[in-house]
């Protein structure tokens, strides 16, 4: 097979790719595909793009470029594919070879540079962004900047994604607790905590609500301060080197201590802290990566494996649920969320059409392709705002940060949560 | 190459944006759900409108360009790949619903609605349309139509062509047909819209389409049935049909396929049984139920291993839909999975399926069987590896060799998915000299200069042998060098 356009250690696989055999049932579940019903916008097409190249029947271009950054990676179609075609697996190693190209230019570029090489990749740099981000917040600078659009006098864009920014938690859960917890009553598990980096600064009423459902379901809590980003939006956008790094970090952080569990409350995150065994498998840390991996549990996991804690306070709300793409389509979570819910007294839960539909936040999709991102946030507002639900449960800070956004542009007066707080709340008394 | 005066007039009618010829483009508009064969056309065009449609079609007639019509591309017999200098026309972006005529019982559609968003706008309002295709959540009617497409409901309720009541068409010299209509008897000269109906885009392009429907039946049941014998399935299904039972699907399993379904759909199937049969009757409450009951036990009487019955409406959806995704599932076994849908006259379906798995193991080959055994329309699948020439040398001599077990069994090639690419070789044995003759003097009355989707159907290579545009070798290649 001659291979003139893919390098390097980190190739599409050709048996991934021969595996599918375009019968076209993956069409009806992309996003991409819905809004523009072209062929190369659909994972059929773009594997079919991918083979090309591989195969030495297309060269690398803007075209292609576009097309590997257009998919949102949410693997809806992996979900639908009976042939059990690994699609995200592809576009990702697509990426990491487009991403050495030419093509990979202009102000995408410089945003992906400073979030994923300055920024994502050590916790320092993540909260100082979010202490500057606080102040502009608070300080009534933002006031100023949205009331003048003076943004828009830089660009567009700039202008248009500023709005996307979620308020920066009051205190940050790695300087809040110390590194050992421990449960009222008997020690059941003990378990690690993953924080997060988004979670960590922008969302750290949701860690505190977690530890908090841990510790009630008797779970010994240790967080290791050494922990860093998981590395997921590093590998989902091209830079797996990085990615690789930031796995062998958490895994050292987390091996440190006789867990039983390492448990997230990201979608994201602990959908690609299960893949560390996958993207470690050429390396000397394979081993370690296999039994951090086989310990990672996602929250809602890991509730609805145990014997959960009964709610005891009765909740009479209508509300909703929206599936992360890296819990549905990734992890194959589904029932688990539902489940929980169902335990809470007094809900009334009602489905919205196409809950399994990806809100179009995908990593920091909004930020690089804002406008067709609202196009799929639009969908998904719509689905939630039919319910007539009163709140909506998301459960992966991508989403929830992206959701909340929308509710607020299109004034729509629907609480966006965390699953997790709203089971916190009922375990009040 | 098309010539660049030519490029120019066409992207004046429809504009640049509708005019694709990016080689990204061509790539992914080159195959359809066909395995094996594809081919990058020159251009791909999206009409806006049935005017621009017919200008288009103006220009190929004179200029003699290859025209291949094109819905979601999940056809199986390759009639929607693109053959060498043509252009392919998309029509998935006419998607709307016309009007739903409740007093009339009908639905008017543009051809690139999806039918399974038809199953589901019908049914809001009671009512029904029963074709159902595996690929019913993507593929469209417009394709449905000009395939004759079948689905598992085929026994009881018929196929596609018992529902098209009136088609317009686009014709190969650009005029604009109307044909049919809302009255159910009409016996006003030629039925034109049946020479459209399974013509595989050979004869016009569907523009819009006008469907029966039917009342939504009250109740329909479930039932999975295991077989640790395959003759004891097929025994099961010709007494079913003798009892003078009709089920709405009557669909057999063999343990190749089982195992891929379970392993997708994880419905808690039986891996270690040899066949299944998923039968559902549907009806006013009292006969379904009666009915339901003499399925039971005509499936005890031929030894049934056991039964199994859907626990609600939910879980009869599941299993419905992994039988249809039964195809697409097979390629967990190997990346390359070869359907056909020979079909027999239901009384010889246990012959058949001896047949097959004989066949397959003189040749050495891995297949699995599945299909809408009430009708008689098997689809056996090679499951192998298009990179394994030899083993796809064998698969098709296999399939030479299933075809005419078919034929002889008083049965046909294809049930539902047309002749295409894939199948022409075959069609002489089955419709015989004055049938290709008729069909021959048909196209070249419609499409005298041999552009609409030439290649397909009629010859016998997987190239269009330089039969298009050219009426006196299309003629000469049939009378001469086929029959």
């Amino acid at each position: 097979m001659t291979n003139i356009n893919f390098t390097g250690i980190d190739i599409p696989s050709e048996e991934f790719l021969i595996k599918c055999m375009h019968c076209g049932l993956c069409l009806p579940t992309c996003p991409t595909y819905q809004l523009t019903g072209l062929e190369r916008n659909s994972p059929r097409g773009r594997i079919r793009l991918i083979k090309s190249v591989l195969e030495g029947k297309l060269e690398i271009s803007k075209t292609f470029y576009d097309e590997m950054y257009f998919c949102l990676d949410c693997q809806a179609c992996e979900t639908a594919c009976p042939a059990g075609v690994k699609y995200g697996n592809l576009v990702e190693l697509a990426r990491v070879q487009i991403d050495k190209t030419k093509y990979n230019r202009g102000i995408s570029k410089i945003i992906k540079k400073f979030i994923f090489e300055n920024i994502f990749i050590s916790k320092k740099r993540v909260k100082l962004l979010a202490r500057l981000l606080k102040f502009y917040q608070k300080s009534g600078l933002q006031y100023f900047v949205r009331k003048t659009k003076v943004l828009k006098l830089f660009s567009n864009k700039l202008y248009k994604i500023e709005g996307l920014a979620p308020r920066i938690s009051d205190k940050f859960t790695d300087e809040s607790y110390p590194k050992i917890l421990y449960p009222e009553g008997e020690i059941k598990y003990k378990v690690g905590f993953f924080y997060g980096c988004f979670m960590n600064v922008m969302f750290s009423d949701i860690n505190s609500d977690t530890i908090d459902v841990l510790l009630k379901n008797g779970c010994q809590v240790i967080i290791p301060s050494e922990q860093e980003c998981c590395g997921s939006m590093h590998a989902h956008n091209g830079d797996l080197k990085t990615a690789r790094k930031l796995a062998k970090i958490n895994i050292d952080a987390f091996l440190k201590y006789d867990l039983d569990f390492i448990i997230v409350n990201s979608a994201g995150c602990s959908a690609f802290m299960k893949e560390y065994a996958h993207i470690l498998i050429k390396d000397d840390y394979y081993n370690y990566a296999q039994t951090f991996t086989s310990k990672v549990s996602d929250i809602l996991e890991f509730l609805n494996n145990i014997e959960m804690k009964k709610p005891q306070k009765e909740i009479l709300k209508r509300i909703t649920y929206h599936d992360a793409c890296h819990h549905v389509h990734t992890q194959k979570i589904y029932n688990e969320p539902r489940q929980i819910i169902s335990k809470i007294q007094g809900l009334d839960f009602i489905e919205m059409k196409d809950s399994t539909q990806c809100c179009g936040s995908a990593g920091i999709y909004n930020i690089i392709n804002y406008d067709d991102s609202m196009k799929i946030l639009d969908l998904k507002l719509k689905n939630i705002a039919n319910t007539k639900a009163e709140i909506v449960l998301v459960s992966n800070p991508g989403c929830l940060a992206q959701i909340r956004y929308g509710l607020e542009k299109d004034n729509i007066n629907i609480q966006a949560i965390h699953p997790i707080t709203l089971l916190k709340e009922s375990y009040k008394e | 190459m098309l010539k660049p005066e030519i490029k120019n007039r066409l992207i004046e009618i429809v504009g640049t944006e509708n005019f694709l010829d990016s080689k990204e483009d061509r790539i992914t508009y080159s195959y359809d759900g066909t395995p094996i064969i594809s081919n990058l056309p020159e251009a791909v065009i999206k009409p806006k409108t049935v005017q621009e449609l017919s200008s288009i079609m103006k220009i190929a007639n004179q200029e003699k360009i290859a025209i291949v019509p094109r819905g979601s591309g999940t056809g199986l017999s390759g009639g929607s790949v693109p053959i060498e200098d043509s252009i392919v026309i998309t029509l998935n972006h006419w998607n709307k619903i016309i009007e739903i005529d409740k007093e009339n019982l009908t639905i008017l559609v543009e051809p690139g609605v999806i039918t399974g968003q038809i199953h589901s706008e019908v049914e809001k309002l009671g009512l029904f349309y029963p074709p159902d295709p595996g690929s019913a959540a993507i593929c469209t009617i417009g394709g449905n139509v000009a395939e004759n497409a079948g689905g598992i409901r085929g026994l009881k309720y018929g196929v596609t062509k018992d529902y098209v009541m009136g088609l317009e068409v686009v014709t190969p010299e650009g005029n604009i047909l109307k044909t049919g209509g809302k009255v159910v008897k009409d016996v006003a000269g030629y039925n034109l819209k049946d020479l459209f109906i399974g013509s595989e885009g050979t004869l016009g392009i569907i523009t819009k389409i006008l469907l029966k429907l039917i009342p939504y039946p009250e109740v329909t049941k479930t039932i999975l049935v295991y077989f640790s014998k395959l003759e004891e399935a097929a025994k099961t299904v010709s007494d079913i049909i003798a009892a003078k039972i009709l089920p709405s699907a009557l669909e057999f399993l063999d343990k190749t396929t089982i195992k891929c379904v379970e392993d997708f759909a994880h419905l808690g199937l039986d891996t270690n049984i040899d066949a299944l049969l998923l039968i559902e009757v549907d009806g006013y409450k009292d006969i379904a139920e009666k009915e339901a009951e003499k399925v039971l036990d005509i499936c005890k009487k031929n030894n049934c291993s056991y039964i199994e019955l859907a626990k609600d409406s939910n879980h009869a959806n599941k299993l419905r839909a992994a039988r249809k995704v039964a195809f697409s599932a097979l390629a967990r076994f190997k990346p390359t999975t070869i359907l056909e849908d020979a079909t027999v006259p239901r009384s010889e379906i246990a012959k058949m399926i001896v047949g097959i798995n004989n066949i397959a193991s003189k040749y050495n080959l891995t297949f699995g069987i599945f299909g809408h055994a009430g009708d008689g329309n098997l689809h056996p699948t090679c499951l192998t590896d298009e990179r394994n020439l030899d083993e796809i040398k064998r698969a098709e001599s296999a399939f030479e060799e299933i075809f005419e077990l078919a034929i002889s069994l008083g049965g046909t090639i294809t049930g539902e998915h047309g002749v295409g690419l894939s199948k022409k070789k075959f069609l002489n044995k089955v419709v015989g000299k004055d049938g290709l003759e008729i069909m021959m003097k048909i196209k070249e009355a419609l499409d005298p200069n041999v552009i609409m989707n030439p290649g397909k159907v009629f010859s016998i290579s997987s190239k269009s042998e330089k039969l298009r545009g050219d009426k006196e070798r299309f003629r000469k290649f049939i009378l001469e060098e086929w029959i």
